[in-house]
């Protein structure tokens, strides 16, 4: 199962042009070791769509090449059209404010309250009056169910509550795709329902388009419309939920059955253990 | 065997060498960026208040006890010495200048480099550690216009006037040991020391030097949390760094800044 | 902390150390003194002025009238030319003399000016036609000595 469908297939007709495209992009922190090697993705408009494969394998250095903070050094990212890495520092902040991101446990600013939060960028970027901005800032913190949070401090939330008001900052300019960093890492079975529900929900009700990066395979066959399989800097899988489901790809098994050992070996490569074994006996 | 740990030892020092001065070449880059930067800030007086709230306001105790004390000090020292030959009255004198020219400057600099200039490293260094700024960027907002150049010029603003304050403190401080304890003439102590500062050169370098120190310990210690590896350890030690670079540079500086302003003063 | 009350200490913060400021220059430095009065000039000519130093006090009677305001040497006359700045307020007459003194044994070097009698004052721009030059100490003890050597030798 690789390529057999694409993600077009399983969108509705619509707008044609894709929200993000990847094609054949290389980039590595070192020259000398490409962290991703000549990816190819396309992420239709309205889509929910998850980056998945085992840690370190760049799924979040996809998330900061579309969102701009790096360059590849081969290949082409494109948002809505647009090359991100030839635009300048004006059109790049304007693509920015189009684009929110939800960052892995949040980030939110500790020093401001959870109203603040989100009022942040809508004070930033517009001119908006204090009364609009009050009624926005509820109606994004209603959204995701927190309103009655917004005089408290990042530092009082639980984690879960802390990703939701994370992501209600990250819609609060109404962008037209969101970006998501392990929303689901180190949450609970009913933080995790939740954040599930309210990337689905929002992808569909505000007509954006969402890309999920996480290892969390049980939440994201529930929620997503397709999804790419990394492992060391290639696609080795893509697919919808059903696909993947029904795949014989034995990385995809090893992922979605949670196999300990398979094409992602168990052992970090190291010298045979008996040799090891008998130089210390020595 | 000794030739090559010798020959290791340099490789490390030519090394260590050649990452300091490309640290600086960083540093000075990153010192421009925030200039250009700081009109837009210094227009947000809210941010860059509540900076000068943080940096200055939060060391007042600091630097004025460390002044009264510094002052009981001197007081207590120079009267002693200075009685051997018969110039006890000079007490004003003595005081008053050591601290307007130097001491005032000097250490209430290297107070507040310890105390404001590793709080703004650590907190600068822990909002890039939890992806505050990463965020702040992917919203669109340049974090160096709306966290770095506000912390940098409440520094700055607050540093003069802190030096200003440990002087008033310490001179003082000498004023309640040398007339109020050892029972000096308080006609004298004013007079002779009223005599013999003048506003220009005496208090107007030691204004320029507080000013010149508070540049120095603000950027480093913005540039060091700008710039601290984003894990517990790194923030840590970028914290050190900031407090031992900042007080070497006031030293430093202390000593480049008297040759040239007092170089005239002997005659 | 909310926002009136960071303002306010702030307020109080910059106040006071603007105050302390203030304070060192007044109270510990000596800004008062004749900086920014409305003074003239008048010129004095000595063959030599010893220790005297730029903005060195000009003192009548003890009481500091002005400051040294320039130094220099004439190349014609080889005379040192002294550049007074004098209060408005203090005028002195044609026939002053003044002298480079030491205020005690080893203070500070200043221009002492003595009043005579004549009617006519010096106006801004004019030159004090009487001076005395500072006491070079190595020449007094010389001229002791030679005084000695004579006197003891004349016997």
């Amino acid at each position: 199962m690789t390529a057999a469908a694409s993600p077009s297939a399983a969108a509705p007709a619509g707008p044609t042009e894709n929200a993000v495209e990847l094609v054949g992009v290389t980039y590595g922190y070192d020259s000398h070791r490409p962290v991703l090697r000549g990816i190819d993705m396309t992420i239709p408009r309205g889509r929910v769509v998850a980056i998945m494969g085992g840690s370190g394998c760049g799924k979040t250095t996809i998330l900061r090449l579309i969102g701009g903070q790096l360059h590849p050094q081969a290949g082409r990212v494109l948002v809505g059209g647009q090359s991100v890495p030839d635009l300048d520092r004006e059109a790049l902040y304007a693509m920015r404010r189009r684009i929110g991101m939800l960052f892995q446990f949040g980030a939110l600013f500790t020093d401001l309250t959870v109203f603040e939060n989100i009022a942040f960028t809508l004070r930033e970027h517009t001119n908006l009056p204090d009364e609009l901005i009050r009624d926005l800032v509820l109606m994004k913190l209603n959204a995701v169910g927190l309103r009655g949070t917004a005089q408290l401090r990042p530092a009082e939330l639980s984690g879960g509550m802390a990703r939701r008001v994370a992501l209600a900052r990250a819609i609060a300019l109404d962008p037209m795709l969101v970006l998501y960093d392990e929303p689901f890492a180190g949450l609970d079975p009913i933080s995790l329902g939740v954040v599930g529900k309210l990337i689905r929900e929002l992808n569909d009700a505000l007509g954006i388009t969402s890309v999920v990066v996480t290892h969390d395979v049980y939440e994201s066959l529930k929620i997503v419309d397709y999804l790419y399989f990394v492992s060391e800097g290639r696609i080795i899988a893509q697919g919808t939920p059903q696909e993947v489901h029904a795949s014989p790809d034995p990385f995809v098994r090893q992922f979605v059955d949670g196999a300990s050992d398979g094409p992602v070996p168990f052992h970090y490569p190291a010298p045979p253990y008996a040799e090891e074994l008998a130089v210390h006996a020595r | 065997m000794p030739a090559e740990a010798v020959f290791n030892g340099l490789r490390r020092v030519g090394a260590g060498a050649i990452n300091a001065v490309s640290r600086l070449g960083f540093a000075a880059r990153f010192f421009a960026v925030v200039l250009i930067h700081s009109p837009a800030a210094l227009r947000r007086t809210r941010l860059t208040l509540r900076e000068i709230y943080f940096a200055g306001v939060l060391s007042l105790v600091i630097i004025m006890v460390s002044g009264l004390f510094v002052g009981m000090v001197l007081g207590l020292q120079g009267y002693d010495t200075l009685n051997k030959y018969g110039a006890g009255d000079s007490l004003g004198i003595f005081v008053g200048l050591s601290l307007v020219r130097e001491l005032g400057p000097v250490v209430a600099g290297l107070l507040f480099a310890s105390r404001a200039g590793s709080a703004i490293t650590a907190e600068i260094g822990l909002m890039k550690t939890t992806e505050q700024l990463a965020a702040m960027e992917m919203m669109a907002v340049d974090p160096l216009a709306r966290i770095v150049a506000p912390r940098f010029w409440g520094g700055v603003i607050s540093m003069p006037l802190l030096a200003a304050l440990f002087s008033v403190m310490g001179v003082f401080g000498a004023y309640l040991v040398g007339v109020r304890l050892i029972g000096l003439d308080n006609g004298a102590f004013w007079g002779n020391m009223r005599a013999a500062i003048d506003f220009w050169p005496d208090v107007t370098n030691g204004i320029v030097k507080s000013v010149v120190f508070g540049i120095a310990v603000s950027l480093i210690a913005v540039f060091e949390g700008y710039d601290a590896m984003p894990t517990a350890e790194g923030v840590s030690s970028a914290t050190t760094r900031t407090v031992v670079e900042a007080s070497l540079a006031i030293l430093a500086l202390d000593f480049i800044l008297t040759v040239f302003m007092f170089r005239g003063m002997g005659g | 902390m909310n926002r009136t009350a960071i303002d306010l200490w702030v307020g109080i913060f910059v106040t006071i150390g603007l105050a302390a400021i203030v304070f060192l220059a007044l109270k510990v430095g000596n800004l008062t003194s004749l900086n920014s009065a409305p003074s003239y000039r008048l010129e004095a000519r000595f063959d030599n002025i010893g220790g005297l130093k730029m903005r060195a006090p000009v003192k009548a009677a003890g009481v500091v009238v002005g400051r040294v305001d320039n130094v220099r040497l004439d190349p014609k006359t080889y005379e040192a030319v002294v550049a007074l700045k004098i209060d408005n307020g203090y005028q002195f007459t044609k026939d002053s003399i003044a002298s480079i003194l030491t205020s005690g044994l080893l203070g500070e070097v200043y221009v002492g000016i003595e009043a005579g009698g004549d009617a006519v004052m010096l106006a801004d721009g004019a030159t004090i036609a009487k001076t005395q030059s500072a006491v070079v100490l190595e020449k007094l003890i010389g001229q002791f000595m030679f005084d000695k050597a004579g006197s003891g030798g004349g016997k």
